[in-house]
């Protein structure tokens, strides 16, 4: 360190560090020569806690990995499963799951934009971001319970069926007879309706944010040529989703390596030319307008097509409570599956999907008993943030918040 | 191209290598000797174009395959079975076939996984060669290994903790550390600090451990 550098930590605790990021930064000036990111503030141990706990148990510890796209956190986990047991959910099922995974999409998306714009100073953008994000909670709350961490998905299939009825405001003394309605406008008919609702007025939105920022001067300022990470160093950074679609290289799991029915639905795989946060700004963009359409597609095609939603084995699921009050083999299973789950065959399997922010995987390892031997989460955000010094070096400080917003990062996946 | 002529293909190209080629759910996994581990991560690389490497895994084999309690026959004890621990620590300073890295590798060109499984050495700290020279993301993902496993990354130029605390001892996911730890943190209020002391809680296993065969 020669006399004119200066040290300097940023964080744990700064808003822009998007969790509890500790920065050690070196710098000229203003310019950034070394960047030490200290991280596991936020450790948990999760992949610990999983080998001392049955399958099952720790779906929800998954919702808790990435906690701004919850269900995309639990599909690898369950797929995982899946496949050393060697079982395939329901259509339906599948279905479902794809229409979360991108209603997820979406949520994660809308998030970091807020996020990033507010980083920036596009203060505006955040509220209505932050708006939508209302009605796609409102949708997790109606399948699952819970408005955040889910936990709706299970090996073989998921929880329950979508619910034929909304969960409606009621007229209190604050709230009018007449405000109730209009709040209640798209709440009439099933969950199927609500978000077919969402999905007509959602293009429009995407519309409006970029009206405010695709050709703002002040954002192009701030991220054009701001980050730039060419190709061949993307891959060897270990770049996945978004990053490294920015970067100009057509890779998406959906497509190359289809799981669930992705293989059947239309979309549109957005790429980056410059590998800026520019770039990867406009990746992300057409990535909500794409899940938008996935989304649309999942509705009709569980509008027409009922069926089961988990499959009928009763190793894996709990059978039914009026089957238990007088089957003998029901309350038999029901007993095993609740206090001892079920055992996974010996073996070791690494599952990934493509979730909001990259690759993100899980590694189980069974040696056959009803807990995993070992699991392993793989977090794109792990990855991208490794490459935060190589792509700030150089850069303002200033930059540095839009790089911390461009790699999308959150700490819970981070950390583990 | 069927999985099993992918697989022989594999093989005739790395046979100058010592390894072992099989099929694991549809993708080859390759199990390395450490001394050859560089030599074939290049190969990979360079031939087959595996560009990323996804992850780096490690796995602690400590207490594989023990079961909290016997399902074949019939028993006289208790609960209190599960609840005794059950791991005994390592007290010799060898580890013969305990400690195993896994590498996840995807190659973007080909759209093909594959994993590389090398054991570690029996020397303690255990050892493996660093790949951060053949795939920068590495990094990161060999320090974690580090910092969570213990294991050694021969090379690596920053093998530094990285999720534990500052000032951490020990190797929190091997098996034979226990899962609520061994030091807690609390707030002293004659010193008028925060103090770290011995954990005053223990693990009790809510469900046993049970090994089955799925015909049972």
């Amino acid at each position: 360190m020669t006399e004119s550098n200066l040290k300097l930590n940023f964080g744990p605790q700064h808003p822009a560090a998007h969790g509890v990021l500790r920065l050690i930064m070196e710098m000229d000036g203003e310019v950034i020569i070394n960047l030490d990111p200290h991280i596991g503030l936020l450790h948990r141990g999760t992949e610990k806690l999983a080998e001392i706990k049955p399958y099952n148990h720790s779906i929800g510890y998954m919702d808790r990995m990435d906690y701004v796209s919850m269900m995309c956190c639990e599909h690898p986990y369950v797929l995982a499963i899946e496949s050393l047991l060697d079982i395939t959910p329901p259509k339906r099922a599948q279905y479902i799951r794809v229409m979360f995974d991108e209603i997820t999409r979406i949520l994660n998306h809308l998030l970091w934009l807020g996020c990033h714009g507010l980083d920036i100073g596009a203060m505006a953008l955040f509220l209505y971001c932050f708006r939508e994000r209302e009605d796609l909670y409102d949708a997790y709350e109606a399948v699952s319970g819970a408005r955040m961490h889910a936990t709706y998905y299970r090996p073989g299939g998921v929880y329950r069926d979508l619910p034929e009825e909304m969960p409606q405001y009621k007229a209190n003394k604050f709230i009018s007879e007449k405000k109730v309605k209009r709040l209640n406008y798209n709440r009439e008919g099933s969950l199927l309706d609500f978000i077919e609702d969402f999905t007509n007025r959602f293009p429009s939105l995407v519309d409006e944010y970029e009206t405010l920022l695709t050709d703002n001067r002040i954002w192009k300022q701030r991220t054009v040529d701001i980050g730039v990470v060419t190709p061949e160093r993307a891959m060897q950074l270990g770049f996945t989703g978004p990053m490294l679609r920015g970067s100009g290289i057509e890779w998406d799991l959906r497509r190359n390596q289809s799981y669930e029915v992705y293989d059947e639905l239309d979309f549109l795989i957005p790429v980056g030319v410059n590998g800026d946060c520019y770039d990867r700004y406009l990746v992300r963009i057409e990535e909500m307008r794409q899940s938008n359409m996935i989304i649309q597609q999942c509705i009709r095609w569980l509008r027409e097509n009922q069926g089961p939603v988990m499959i009928g084995d009763h190793k894996y699921r709990p059978p039914k409570r009026d089957s238990m009050k007088h089957d003998m083999e029901s309350l038999i299973y029901h007993f095993k599956h609740f206090t001892e789950g079920y055992s996974v065959p010996e073996g070791n399997t690494y599952k990934a999907i493509e979730h909001p922010k990259g690759e993100f995987g899980v590694f189980l390892l069974s040696d056959g008993a009803n807990k995993p031997y070992r699991l392993k989460v793989r977090a794109p955000s792990f990855a991208h943030l490794a490459a935060i010094d190589e792509m700030s070096k150089g850069h303002m400080l200033a930059d540095v918040v839009s790089i911390i917003g461009t790699l999308d990062i959150v700490f819970g996946e981070i950390d583990r | 191209m069927d999985n099993q002529r992918k697989i022989e293909i594999l093989e005739k190209k790395l046979e100058a290598y010592d390894i072992d080629v099989s099929l694991n759910q549809s993708n080859p996994e390759i199990k390395v000797n450490r001394e050859q581990l560089i030599e074939v991560s290049h190969a990979l690389k360079k031939n087959e174009a595996y560009e990323i490497l996804i992850d780096v895994i490690a796995v602690d084999y400590l207490t594989y395959g023990n079961a909290d309690w016997k399902t074949n026959d019939a028993t006289h004890t208790g609960y209190s079975r599960a609840v005794k621990p059950t791991i005994i620590p390592d007290i010799d300073d060898t580890f013969e076939d305990r400690f195993a890295v896994f590498y996840q590798l995807l190659s973007v060109t080909d759209n093909q996984r594959l994993t590389l499984k090398v054991f570690a050495s029996e020397s303690n700290p255990p050892t493996v060669p660093s790949l951060i020279d053949i795939w920068s993301s590495a990094d990161w993902f060999e320090r974690e290994a580090f910092d969570l496993m213990g294991i050694h990354f021969e090379g690596h130029p920053d093998l530094r903790r990285i999720l534990t605390d500052y000032g951490f001892i020990g190797h929190p996911f091997r098996k034979d550390f226990p899962t609520n730890g061994n030091l807690e943190v609390v707030y002293d209020e004659k010193k008028g600090e925060v103090v770290y002391q011995p954990v005053s809680i223990s693990t009790r296993p809510g469900v046993p451990r049970v090994i089955r065969n799925q015909n049972d």
